[in-house]
């Protein structure tokens, strides 16, 4: 059973008053990460909106130690962090349970920038989570195209619309053979914190990504911020799913279409409710760029099927 | 090797209003209905800002931002967006 809104804990690791626009999909996520990590954790971000929101000094947002780490690094800082507190731990300088050390990073600095050192410490399977808040774009720095940003999105950098599809970085991450890796959105908040509650109890590499409608970036109306993200599921943009030691099982809603006992809704609405597609979708060539976008969507959907059989 | 000693701290600590008193960027105010209020907490899980208090659901309008997601998401419809004065 998911676990209900009422019983997810008090405490807050994101403090109000902070420098994120309004409806930000970041520290909406990162509240109930917080709930499920509890007090005792390290946070690590690269370059980012979540950086940008940490306030001005000498006052920071976020209600844990935060070490800001250069783009490329997350992958390779937080494992040198992780063997850190092991070491303190060994020489007696560090007490009681071991923090969880985490980064908290966009997908430029997942699935682009930071990739290389993410690898390598899945490879390692260092003990980490990585967390990627994925707003498909690289918002911070006005948005540009980033390998999460789908096919057919304006980005300042695709002034056409993007012509390659998004990559399948929580696949990626999975075939490195990591212990745990799971997909969430800020709609399901009950799903996201069992996730984060199972990773923090796996010891080695874990990988989420959160699915975060940015509303700047996306070109929709600042409250829908969780309505995009239950369109994304309920279109089947974006899957729900989990793996432990390799094995896919999907979560609600996203296992009703997977199963096919439910149809995912058409992709029109999600799509027309956005600036970044629907300025694209003017001309006489709209419905074909649509079905390119829905093709994408389906074609994922067929593949994590098949995919999640293979459970050697 | 030579131990080291001194003691870094960190220029930054955990407060509140990091980003100042954002609750000046608003253009519309949340204004919870009572009455109609249920108590579900879904406005509370949905704040990005943490500014509703999950059981009395009254809102901190010191740094609320005005982005309107928990009168989108509320199920009773017991917040309205009222225009700032
Ligand atoms: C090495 C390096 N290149 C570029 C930048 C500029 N930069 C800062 S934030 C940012 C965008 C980050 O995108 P993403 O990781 O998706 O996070 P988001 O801003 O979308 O939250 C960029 C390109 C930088 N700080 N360092
Ligand atoms: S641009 Fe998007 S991700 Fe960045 S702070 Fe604003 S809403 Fe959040
Ligand atoms: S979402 Fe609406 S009904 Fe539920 S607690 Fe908030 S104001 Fe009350
Ligand atoms: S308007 Fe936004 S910041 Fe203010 S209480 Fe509602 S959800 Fe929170
Ligand atoms: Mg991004």
């Amino acid at each position: 059973m998911t676990t209900s809104i009422k019983q997810l804990p008090d405490n807050e690791q994101v403090l109000s008053g902070n420098g994120s626009c309004g409806g930000c999909p970041s520290p909406m996520a990162l509240r109930i990460v917080g709930k499920a990590l509890g007090p005792n954790a390290i946070m690590l971000l690269t370059p980012s909106c979540a950086v940008a929101s940490m306030g001005m000094t000498p006052r920071l947002a976020y209600n844990w130690p935060c070490i800001n780490v250069c783009f490329a690094t997350a992958g390779s800082s937080a494992s040198g962090i992780a063997q850190a507190v092991e070491i303190l731990k060994e020489k007696g300088r560090l007490q009681g349970e071991l923090p969880t050390v985490f980064n908290w990073v966009g997908d430029g600095g997942t699935y682009d920038i930071g990739f290389q050192a993410l690898s390598a410490a899945a490879e390692r399977n260092d003990n980490i989570i990585h967390f990627c808040y994925n707003n498909e774009a690289y918002s911070n720095t006005g948005v540009q195209r980033s390998g999460a940003t789908p096919r057919g999105s304006f980005t300042t950098t695709t002034p056409g619309g993007k012509r390659q599809p998004k990559k399948n970085m929580a696949l990626l991450m999975l075939e490195h053979d990591i212990p745990y890796v799971a997909t969430a959105t800020v709609a399901y908040p009950g799903d996201l914190y069992d996730k984060v509650v199972k990773a923090k109890s796996i010891p080695g590499m874990k990988y989420i990504e959160i699915l975060a409608p940015c509303y700047l970036g996306w070109q929709f109306d600042m409250p829908d911020t969780v309505q995009m993200s239950r369109m994304a599921v309920r279109s089947g943009a974006w899957l729900l799913w989990e793996a432990e030691n390799g094995k896919i099982s999907f979560n609600n809603p996203s296992s009703f279409i997977v199963s096919g006992i439910k149809d995912a809704d058409p992709v029109d609405e999600y799509v027309m409710k956005q600036g970044r597609f629907n300025r694209l979708l003017k001309g006489p060539d709209a419905a074909q760029r649509i079905a390119e976008i829905q093709g994408d969507i389906d074609r994922q959907i067929a593949f994590m099927r098949e995919r999640a059989k293979i459970t050697i | 090797m030579k131990s080291v000693t001194k003691a870094y701290r960190p220029i930054s600590w955990p407060m509140k209003g990091s980003g100042g008193d954002t609750g000046s960027w608003r253009s519309h105010r949340p204004v919870v209905d009572t009455k109609k209020c249920s108590k579900c907490q879904l406005c509370w899980v949905y704040c990005p800002e943490a500014v509703i208090d999950r059981h009395e659901i009254t809102i901190d309008y010191r740094y609320c931002k005005g982005c309107g997601v928990c009168a989108k998401e509320c199920p009773t419809g017991a917040i309205s967006m009222e225009k700032e004065e």
